[in-house]
């Protein structure tokens, strides 16, 4: 039975290699990601375009505006009446404009007025400017260091969300509809009419996956490393650990749709829906998890890369090692053993 | 051996509020070719899932080589060789790739057993590179059936073999399954095709779950003899529709160049010849799918 | 316009590449006649079909189709044609009505002659009971029924049926042809695509193809008779047993 069981590991990386659109999303998607999120979508706010409105300028207000004007952040652009300021920022001629009241010399009061259309941008200008309009003369000058992401590179973050996001795609995606696959086709009866054990074929189906989600584990911490500089401080083999578990996770839930549904169109849009949207949206990849509501906080519980992207960035960024992600991995693999075993149950000796 | 290849008794299986299967009993002796005949939906595939313990009956027993369909399906999985209604192939493996990974399932070598599946290989090995995709329904057909042969099964279950399947390869095909039979090995093979009938030795009519007769095609063409006539007339259409008016004509169909009449005993055929634009009018033994029909209305 | 010959084809070929698809058929259809199109898989069929419904163009050759050249007049050509596939083409989740309506509207038919088709269907076919409900629940030889009276709902002069009658009851099979017969009755030419021999015998005339040629065409009784054959099917296997193409 041993033969059969190679044969059939065979026959699925045949598959696998003669499908040019799988090993697209195997190989390029990863790629492609780590790159669009670790150099082209950024979410530092550069180039903001400031204007100034005064009614003179005195030498108070010509310091804070050289301030502003020499910030790496900011686009100087000019001064413009105090009438204008409405028309400037609704013709998008300007994203904020800094209006100084006519004593500013005494009050020191002094007005910013953002455009919030998009809020990620007025929050940090807005942030940018307060910082550089606040008096020089308050005793208490906060002084903030940052630790772990000095330069405030979102890269970093989101090397963890990109993992979570492709060993579920590659995972549950590929394996249910590679599964489904074969009853579609007919080919299912077959395998199931013949002496190979059912949970031997199960097994044979996800091995290849398997591999190929440890080829993209690999392929994520090179260029994590040598592309994207994220330091990878932490253990390795904590690393390794628990991206293997949420690996086999995915495979579990790939399988356990595959009993579900009866096409592949189905599978798809299951897995799509059903496993990728909860990455991004419930697994603090993108919004952390302590701003959600109560409810949808409960509900990020059971959602895997909830606990799976946390653990990564604490070993990633933060540089920890085992002991700091106990519970997670602990989640993890509980939520694994459990899933595999109902959908090892599941997946039918018969076909209904 | 003992006992039969296949025995069934009382099977029922019901989908939803569609009885798949209603009381069927049937059984297939060794060395023999046993048709299920039938049209789509009538059964056949249900039937054949439950003898490949793919599925499990409501009620009734089956057994297959003696083991019970339920109880020793591993054993019947070890055994059967099977041909699903679709040419269970994968597309994007090449033939020779296919044929491996079957015989591996099974765990053979195609060597131990290629004597078996030489006859059938041998039109197929000019190809044995292209993928499966690629080959002709004649060609895909072969190829499926040799990979259910690999294995050397003690019986063969071959679903719908020979649909979507040109004249000339079905014919072929029967040619090959008779070499397969003489062998030994008991055939169990459906079609919705009445005219293959005359290949199987024994068949069953089946439809609407039901077994409608069984026997060998002269049995049963013998026990359904029903009075019947070809009439053919100037115009068919118009011929059909006077004919249904006649009084002593049970039914008439459209029957290729010919209308096909049950007629009753009172029917004369000397009575039809005299009736405006008929042409020809004579006597004719029903063929199978007259008897088809014929029992089918027995039963509305 | 009322034409004699609703297909005519001269010397109509195909080539894609070097491979010779449909080599220089030339045949006639007359109206109202039922026209059985054979061939093995693979002979060149449904590329001859695919010309004939103006949806490819031919390499060489001629062919009109209701009067209309199949090169040049192709949306013509489609106006003045049904087609139904062994699929049968309808929508499951559609009434009977609407699928009806749906087709009608396609073909241009106004808000009135749509209704009144639609009695009128539902009478002959005897769906009346049916009308509201959706197709998936029909019995296999309604839905057949329905998918032929919805590709003939315009009163072409051609309707196209590409093997219309695989794996039905005999019962079914021999009430659909009756329904051809009628549409043939009222007009209608009938092409028939198939390579189920027992089609072929309900046909009026048949052509045979084997590797893009015609080699045979005749009324069945003819061909039977020429090749000393019982059935066609014989006749069948005698000319294609040669064929080249796999």
């Amino acid at each position: 039975m041993k033969k059969s069981f190679l044969a059939f590991i065979r026959k699925e990386f045949l598959h696998i290699v003669r499908d040019p659109r799988t090993m697209l999303i195997a190989l390029l998607i990863p790629v492609v990601q780590m790159v669009l999120f670790g150099f082209a979508i950024s979410m530092e706010v550069n180039d903001v375009e400031v204007m100034v409105a005064a009614p003179k300028i005195t030498p108070a207000i010509e310091a804070k505006v050289s301030q502003i004007a020499h910030n790496p952040y900011i686009t100087f652009k000019g001064y413009i009446p105090a009438a204008d300021v409405d028309k400037a920022i609704s013709t998008n001629r300007t994203m904020a404009v800094v209006v100084f009241s006519p004593d500013y010399d005494i009050t020191r009061e002094s007005q910013v007025v953002v455009d919030a259309s998009n809020p990620v941008t007025a929050q940090s200008s807005s942030g940018y400017l307060t910082r550089i309009l606040a008096d020089a003369g308050l005793r208490f000058q906060p002084g903030v260091t940052i630790l772990y992401n000095p330069r405030l590179k979102s890269g970093y973050n989101f090397v963890p969300g990109i993992m979570g996001l492709i060993f579920m795609l590659i995972c549950a995606m590929l394996t249910s509809v590679s599964i489904v696959k074969e009853k579609e086709t007919g080919t299912m009866e077959v395998l199931l009419v013949s002496p190979l054990r059912p949970v031997m074929i199960v097994i044979a189906k996800i091995i290849p996956y398997f591999c190929l989600a440890a080829v993209d584990l690999i392929l994520i911490l090179l260029i994590s490393r040598y592309a994207l500089d994220v330091p990878l401080s932490g253990s390795m083999v904590a690393l390794v650990a628990i991206s293997l578990v949420y690996i086999i996770l995915a495979l579990a839930l790939g399988l356990f749709v595959s009993t579900v549904v009866d096409s592949q169109m189905a599978a798809l849009l299951i897995s799509g829906m059903v496993f990728i949207i909860p990455v991004i949206m419930l697994s603090g990849m993108i919004f952390p998890v302590e701003n959600m509501p109560v409810v949808l906080q409960w509900i990020s519980n059971i959602v895997p890369a909830r606990w799976y992207i946390p653990a990564m960035r604490k070993i990633m960024i933060e540089g920890l090692g085992f002991g700091y992600v106990c519970k997670e991995l602990v989640v993890l693999i509980v939520m694994a053993v459990a899933l595999t075993a109902i959908s090892i149950k599941r997946f039918k000796i018969r076909l209904q | 051996m003992i006992g039969s290849a296949v025995h069934t008794k009382g099977l029922c299986k019901v989908f939803g509020s569609v009885k798949a299967l209603d009381g069927v009993s049937l059984d297939v002796d060794h060395g023999e070719i046993y048709g299920l005949i039938g049209p789509d939906a009538s059964g056949k595939t249900t039937l054949f899932r439950i003898l490949t313990t793919l599925m499990l009956p409501d009620s009734g027993i089956a057994t297959v080589c003696g083991a019970d369909v339920k109880e020793h399906y591993r054993k019947i999985r070890s055994l059967a060789g099977y041909m699903p209604g679709r040419f269970s192939l994968y597309p994007d493996l090449s033939v020779e790739e296919n044929l491996n990974f079957f015989a591996s399932l099974f765990g053979v070598r195609v060597s131990d057993n290629f004597d078996m599946i030489k006859p059938i290989y041998d039109q197929i090995a000019p190809f044995k590179d292209r993928r499966s995709a690629n080959l002709s329904g004649g060609m895909k057909q072969k190829l499926a059936l040799c990979c259910a042969l690999i294995h050397r099964p003690e019986i063969l279950f071959l679903d719908e073999p020979t649909t979507g399947v040109d004249a000339v390869s079905r014919c072929e095909f029967w040619d090959i399954l008779g070499e397969i039979r003489r062998a030994g090995m008991p055939i169990v093979v459906s079609t919705p095709y009445m005219d293959e009938a005359s290949r199987c030795d024994r068949l069953s009519l089946i439809n609407g779950g039901k077994i409608l007769e069984t026997g060998t095609l002269d049995a049963i063409l013998e026990r359904n003899r029903i009075p019947m006539l070809a009439v053919r007339g100037e115009n068919n259409y118009s011929t059909l529709q006077m004919l249904r008016g006649v009084d002593g004509v049970e039914e008439a169909f459209l029957f290729g160049e010919y209308i096909h009449v049950f007629a009753r005993h009172t029917l004369d055929a000397d009575e039809l010849r005299k009736l405006p634009g008929i042409l020809e009018v004579r006597q004719i033994k029903p063929d199978i799918e007259d008897v088809f029909i014929k029992i089918m209305g027995n039963g509305n | 316009m009322e034409i004699d010959e609703v297909i005519t084809a001269e010397n109509l070929t195909k080539r894609f590449g070097n491979f010779t698809a449909v080599d220089a058929i030339s045949f006639h259809v007359k109206r109202g006649e039922i026209f059985g199109f054979l061939g093995a898989n693979g002979a060149g069929k449904s590329t001859a079909m695919r010309m004939l419904c103006g949806l490819s163009l031919p390499t060489s050759g001629k062919a009109a189709v209701a009067g209309y050249d199949i090169a040049t007049e192709s949306e013509k050509v489609k106006r003045h044609i049904g087609y139904m596939s062994q699929r049968f083409s309808l929508y499951d989740e559609l009434t009977v009505r609407q699928n009806i309506s749906l087709f009608a509207g396609i073909y241009g038919l106004g808000r009135k002659e749509i209704s009144e088709r639609c009695d009128a269907l539902a009478r002959e076919l005897d769906f009346s009971a049916q009308m509201d409900v959706p197709v998936s629940v029909l019995p296999l030889g309604q839905q057949q029924k329905l998918a032929f009276s919805v590709a003939t709902i315009h009163r072409p002069e051609v309707v196209f049926l590409d093997e219309p009658t695989g794996g039905v009851d005999p019962i079914t099979r021999r009430r659909f042809w009756e329904l051809i017969y009628r549409t043939a009755e009222s007009g209608t030419a009938v092409f028939v695509t198939t390579h189920y021999m027992d089609e072929a015998e309900y046909c009026r005339r048949v052509s045979i193809m084997v590797d893009g040629k015609i080699k045979a065409m005749g009324t069945p009784s003819e061909l039977k008779k020429k090749f000393d054959a019982a059935d066609m099917d014989e006749v069948f296997r005698r000319l294609a047993r040669n064929a080249q193409r796999q």
